[in-house]
């Protein structure tokens, strides 16, 4: 892989003039500044500004409690149901050869470029009072819209892709020689999945949660459809920040905003140390396969240096 | 259920559990994906032609559409411009703090949307750390369509950045020695050698980007201001029309929105092919 350069290195053949490259850094960081670093300040700052103490008395007032509660519970259900779905895709998608994958796959990535608006509806037409299922729920004094289920079911629909994305690439790449090796060795199915399958795709599958529980707790436009804005009872955080902002409750809104930053925040970190440990891995094992080379190549040298009359006949 | 595992019957594996994994696959899409997409379908199948034309023609959705098609454009292709020059600098040079930034690029991913909606209308509003010295340049940004514009290039950042990014890493350096020792400029051996072989993956982030912007929602109603006929988003018709009752004109909205999603997924596949193409 090419070396990058340093920013006030002399150009060569390949690389552009300093001022060509002081210029882009420049015009990089200027724009990731403008439109990521001042909104995320920006958070914090409008939620401390009228001190510690509203912040910390608009996060423990009973409705953000609540909001908090339901946040969890959402993410609580949705996030599991949707891991379980991930790895039993990945698995049928990766493991086996048949036809129609490309088009399974393009279903599964689906729900990321359905508005989420639309996809709050959707839930409306089927489970609301004037929805397919909407006059037998009712006779049966079932609420899906306006409810929790509608929430999770919304909540589900927007993070649906996030672990089985995750999990694709990387099960394609490892292929299916360690499984059968297993198999042949006479571990069973299930077996063969927790000891050889699960320890190679963990960290894909704790990034793939990550990011899916990020937005299943951050989801406001399709949770926004089917909540039915009832404080203290159908209000996620985004809801309740909602709330609180068109209220002109300001200092309140930031500072129940500032608990989702902080998870976003949490999410990154979590994001890059599993990219960095995967990178030394990635490295280490070229290295150790760069030494193995080496080895047999000097092997080689070896037994090609002996001369031929003490090799027997 | 079963004819389709048995048209879908895997070629020569020794593995077990695709019976299973796959009938759970087919089953969980069709119950939290398709059977309610269908369903939207079905609801605008219900109305007639004339009814349908009329709702999603109206002067004040057509009005929603193009704002939200124009903004979304615009925002993107400065995304693909901005995204082009991180991705390159980010590849390219060295710096300090370089691994913090390219972390804080995937902000607008796991930011909830509400959360960037208020900071951003915070900052651009008049009395706001931007929105004021705009001001007083006599610029308006929230609350206007460029606010709706600002709000869309946040949550179209990451995409461009990191469909290209892993593309230039992978690029052999060989091509632009080549390019230079046959006495090709650094900007030449830019525009003829190395942005050809970038464009699938700047188009997919680009459409990505799009799609994207089109259906956005949260991050931009808090800024918008929400004027009909100015300031007003497609996915806000739809709100409006559901707090009205009015669920056949909903529907009539979000299935244009809907087709259109199909035709921009089509549109990637299409630039996928391409770039495997090229590999």
């Amino acid at each position: 892989m090419a070396k990058p350069v340093k920013l006030l290195a002399p150009a060569t053949a390949t690389t552009e003039p300093v001022w060509v490259r002081v210029a882009l850094t420049t015009v990089a960081l200027g724009f990731l500044a403008l439109f990521i670093l001042l909104p995320l300040v920006t958070v914090f700052v409008e939620a401390l500004r009228r001190g510690w103490e509203v912040y910390f008395a608009a996060i423990v007032e009973p409705d953000a409690l609540a909001a908090i509660y339901l946040t969890l519970l959402v993410a609580a259900i949705a996030v599991p149901l949707n891991l379980v779905f991930g790895v039993a895709a990945a698995w049928a998608i990766t493991k086996f050869e048949f036809r129609g994958k490309q088009f399974l796959i393009t279903l599964i990535d689906l729900p990321f470029s359905v508005s989420p608006v639309v996809a709050g509806l959707v839930y409306v037409l089927v489970f609301g009072a004037q929805g397919w299922l909407g006059p037998w729920l009712q006779a049966n004094d079932i609420k899906v819209i306006f409810a929790l289920p509608g929430l999770v079911l919304a909540t589900i629909f927007v993070t649906f892709p996030f672990v089985a994305r995750e999990l694709i690439p990387l099960m394609q790449s490892q292929g299916t020689e360690e499984e059968e090796a297993a198999l042949t060795l006479g571990a069973s199915g299930w077996r063969t999945f927790w000891a050889v399958t699960l320890p190679n795709i963990k960290w894909g599958l704790l990034y793939g949660v990550i990011l899916c529980n990020a937005r299943a707790m951050g989801e406001f436009g399709a949770v926004s459809v089917v909540s039915g804005h009832i404080r203290g009872q159908t209000n996620t955080i985004p809801l309740h920040v909602e709330i609180l902002y068109n209220e002109y409750q300001f200092a309140a809104a930031f500072a129940v905003a500032s608990i989702l930053a902080l998870l976003a925040l949490v999410t990154l970190a979590v994001k890059s140390f599993i990219e960095w440990r995967d990178e030394r891995a990635h490295e280490l094992a070229s290295r150790s396969a760069a030494a193995e080379d080496s080895e047999v190549l000097r092997a080689r040298a070896a037994v090609a240096s002996v001369p031929a009359k003490v090799v027997p006949a | 259920m079963s004819a389709v595992l048995a048209w879908a019957r895997p070629r020569r594996s020794v593995l077990p559990g695709f019976g299973p994994a796959m009938g759970y696959t087919l089953f969980y899409l069709s119950l939290i994906v398709l059977i309610p997409l269908a369903a939207l379908a079905l609801k605008t199948s219900t109305m007639t032609w004339d009814a349908f034309w009329a709702t999603v023609t109206d002067p004040r959705v057509l009005a929603s559409y193009r704002l939200s098609f124009g903004a979304s454009l615009i925002a993107a292709l400065v995304n693909l411009v901005a995204g082009v020059i991180v991705a390159w600098v980010l590849v390219r040079y060295d710096f300090p703090g370089k691994r913090l930034v390219d972390a804080f690029v995937d902000l607008p991913f796991a930011l909830p949307t509400a959360v960037a909606g208020i900071a951003l209308t915070a900052l651009y509003a008049p009395n706001g750390w931007l929105g004021e010295p705009l001001a007083a340049l006599g610029v308006k940004v929230a609350f206007t369509p460029l606010g709706v514009l600002i709000a869309l290039i946040f949550i179209g950042l990451p995409f461009v950045v990191r469909t290209v990014q892993p593309v230039l890493e992978d690029l052999d350096k060989e091509l632009e020695e080549a390019a230079a020792s046959l006495g090709a400029s650094r900007w030449q051996a830019f525009t003829k050698v190395v942005l050809p072989l970038l464009l699938p993956a700047i188009l997919t982030g680009f459409v990505l980007a799009l799609s994207r912007a089109i259906g956005e929602f949260g991050s931009v109603i808090f800024i918008a201001g929400n004027m009909p006929f100015v300031s007003e988003i497609a996915p806000l018709i739809i709100i409006t029309k559901l707090e009205q009752y009015d669920y056949a004109g909903a529907t009539a909205v979000a299935t244009v929105m809907l087709v259109i999603s199909f035709a921009l997924i089509l549109v990637v596949n299409l630039l996928q092919k391409w770039q495997q193409r090229r590999a």
